[in-house]
C-alpha cells in the first residue's frame, strides 16, 4: 500500500468579520492508494476544508499536506489540481452546453476533447444531451456530468463534497454506484465528505469523524460504526440514529 | 454673464429648497449644500484655470493634469477599498488613458496644444475615466459575489487564474461600458450635449460646435473602452494569492 494523501498536524483559520475562526486544529491522517475514506461530522466542523487543502484551493496555516509523497506546496499548482479532482455539492456548471462543460478541462489546456460520448456513456448520460444547456439538467444529471468533467483530467485522487446530498434517493443511489465503479475500475483514491451516515458506512474503507476541527476518531469503516472507541463518536452516532 | 445674473440663477436652488420643504422630501439641506458646493468648486476652478492658462510653462499644465488625475483616482478608488494597490492601479489606468487620448489629439493636431484645449478636454477624459473605473469596480465586485463558484470550479479543474476570471472580467467590462454607449445613442435627439450647448450660447457656429462635439463623443467612447480594459487587466491578479486561490476577503 502506498500513501496517496497525508495530513500532518494541519491547522487552518478563517477571518470571519474580524473574528478568527479555527476551522481545523492539528489534523493528522493518511489515505492509502485506492481507498475510500468517508468523512462525517456536524455542519461547520471543517470537513470541506480538509478536502480543499488537498488540491490547494486552500493553504494550511500550520502543518503539511502531502499528495503522492510530495508536499502540496512543491507541486505545480495546475498539475496538482488535475491530479486531485474535486466534485462539489451543487455540481456547478458554466453557462453553455453539456459538451462545452464536459470538454472544459481539455479546453483549459488548449486541447479538444476527442471522445465526449465515451465519458457520457461512462457516467450513464445519453449522447443526445450533449447539445443541451448544462444548467437545464436535473440535479442527478448535473452531478454525473460534474463527475464526468472531473474524470476528463484522469485524476488519481477524487475529492467529493456532499455530492449526493441535494439529490433524490434514486439519483443519490445511482451517483453513489457510479462513484464506486470509478473507484473499482480506475483505482481512484477517494476522500468523500457526506452527512449521510448510512452512505458513509456503505461506501467507506475508512471513516473519519471530524468535530470542531479535530479528527475525533479514524478507523476502518466497519469497526467505526460497529465498535467505535471514542465516547464522542458513540454520542455522535447515537444522536444521529435517534434523530433518524 | 454678470454676477447679478448668476446670483439670480441661484433662485432655482432656493425655489427647489422650498418645494422640498413643502412636499416634505427632506432634501432641502442637500440641495443648498450641493448648490453652494458647486458654486465654490467651479469658481475656484475658474480662477485656477484663468491663472494656468496665463502660464507659458507647460509644467504648470502638467501639474494641473496630475492634480486632476489624483482627485479622480481618490474618488474611484473608494469602490475598490481593500484591494491591494488599488490606488496606483487606477492612477496608472487614468494616466495611460489620458496620455494615449491626448497624444492622439495633439499628435495628429486635431486640437491645438494650448492649455485652454488640453485642460478642458483632459477634464472630460479624466472625469469619464473615473466614472468608468467606479462602474467597473462595482460590477466586478457584484459579479464575483454571484459567480464565485464558477471561478473556483475553473481553478479546481486546473485552469489558470486568468482563465478562471476571464468570463467575469469580460462581463464587468461590458456592463461598465453600457451607460456610456447608451448615453451616446440618443445624443442630440433628446438633449444637446453640454459642451455643444455652451459653444452655441457663446456664439459659435452650430456646425462647428457639432464637429467638436463629435470629437468629444468619439474620444469618450475610446477612453471608456480603454479604461475598463486596462483597469480590468491590471486588477485581476490582485484578486488571487500566490497559490492561485481566489482571495477577495478584504474587498
Amino acid at each position: 500500500m502506498t500513501t496517496e494523501i497525508e495530513f500532518i498536524n494541519v491547522s487552518k483559520t478563517y477571518l470571519n468579520q474580524q473574528e478568527v475562526v479555527n476551522v481545523l486544529k492539528g489534523v493528522s491522517g493518511k489515505v492509502e492508494k485506492g481507498e475510500i475514506v468517508t468523512i462525517i461530522g456536524p455542519s461547520g466542523s471543517g470537513k470541506s476544508t480538509i478536502l480543499s487543502l488537498c488540491n490547494l484551493l486552500l493553504t494550511p496555516d500550520e502543518g503539511e499536506v502531502w499528495i503522492q509523497g510530495k508536499d502540496v506546496g512543491d507541486w505545480d499548482i495546475q498539475t496538482l489540481r488535475r491530479q486531485v479532482g474535486i466534485a462539489f455539492q451543487g455540481a456547478p456548471m458554466l453557462t453553455g452546453t453539456v459538451q462545452e462543460n464536459l470538454s472544459l478541462p481539455k479546453r483549459l489546456q488548449g486541447k479538444t476533447l476527442e471522445n465526449p460520448k465515451k465519458y457520457m456513456e461512462y457516467v450513464g448520460l445519453t449522447e443526445d444531451l450533449l447539445l443541451r444547456q448544462a444548467k437545464e439538467l436535473s440535479g442527478g444529471q448535473r452531478q454525473r456530468l460534474s463527475l464526468a468533467r472531473t474524470l476528463v483530467n484522469d485524476p488519481a485522487i477524487l475529492l467529493l463534497d456532499e455530492v449526493t446530498s441535494a439529490l433524490d434517493s434514486l439519483s443519490a443511489h445511482e451517483v453513489e454506484e457510479l462513484i464506486l465503479r470509478i473507484n473499482r475500475e480506475r483505482q481512484t483514491t477517494i476522500l468523500w465528505v457526506t452527512h449521510d451516515q448510512s452512505q458513509a458506512e456503505r461506501v467507506g474503507d475508512q471513516t473519519w469523524l471530524v468535530i470542531e476541527g479535530r479528527i475525533v476518531e479514524a478507523a476502518p469503516t466497519k469497526q467505526f460504526f460497529v465498535k467505535p472507541k471514542q465516547e464522542q463518536t458513540k454520542q455522535f452516532l447515537e444522536m444521529r440514529r435517534e434523530y433518524k | 454673464m454678470s454676477l447679478i445674473a448668476l446670483l439670480f440663477s441661484f433662485g432655482f436652488v432656493i425655489f427647489s429648497f422650498f418645494l422640498s420643504h413643502a412636499f416634505k422630501l427632506g432634501l432641502g439641506r442637500d440641495l443648498i449644500i450641493t448648490g453652494i458646493r458647486a458654486t465654490i468648486q467651479l469658481l475656484v476652478v475658474g480662477y485656477i484655470l484663468n491663472t494656468v492658462f496665463g502660464f507659458e510653462n507647460p509644467l504648470a499644465m502638467i501639474l494641473m493634469l496630475l492634480v486632476m488625475v489624483f482627485v479622480a483616482t481618490i474618488n474611484a478608488a473608494k469602490r475598490g477599498k481593500g484591494l491591494p494597490r488599488i490606488f496606483w492601479k487606477i492612477f496608472l489606468t487614468i494616466s495611460i488613458v489620458e496620455i494615449i487620448t491626448q497624444g492622439f489629439l495633439l499628435g495628429l493636431q486635431i486640437v491645438p496644444a494650448t492649455p485652454q484645449y488640453t485642460i478642458s478636454i483632459s477634464g472630460m477624459i479624466i472625469g469619464n475615466s473615473m466614472v468608468i473605473a467606479s462602474l467597473f469596480l462595482n460590477r466586478l465586485k457584484a459579479e464575483l459575489e454571484m459567480r464565485k463558484e464558477e471561478v473556483v470550479l475553473v481553478l479546481s479543474l486546473g485552469g489558470s487564474v486568468k482563465q478562471s476570471i476571464y468570463p467575469i472580467l469580460k462581463q464587468s467590462i461590458r456592463s461598465s461600458l453600457i451607460p456610456t454607449i447608451e448615453g451616446q445613442r440618443t445624443i442630440g435627439l433628446v438633449q444637446l450635449p453640454g459642451m455643444m450647448t455652451g459653444q452655441i450660447i457663446a456664439g459659435a457656429d452650430p456646425v462647428e460646435a457639432v464637429r467638436f462635439q463629435l470629437l468629444i463623443v468619439f474620444m469618450i467612447l475610446f477612453a471608456a473602452v480603454l479604461t475598463a480594459i486596462i483597469l480590468g487587466f491590471l486588477i485581476y491578479p490582485e484578486l488571487f494569492n500566490k497559490k492561485q486561490q481566489l482571495d477577495i476577503s478584504a474587498w
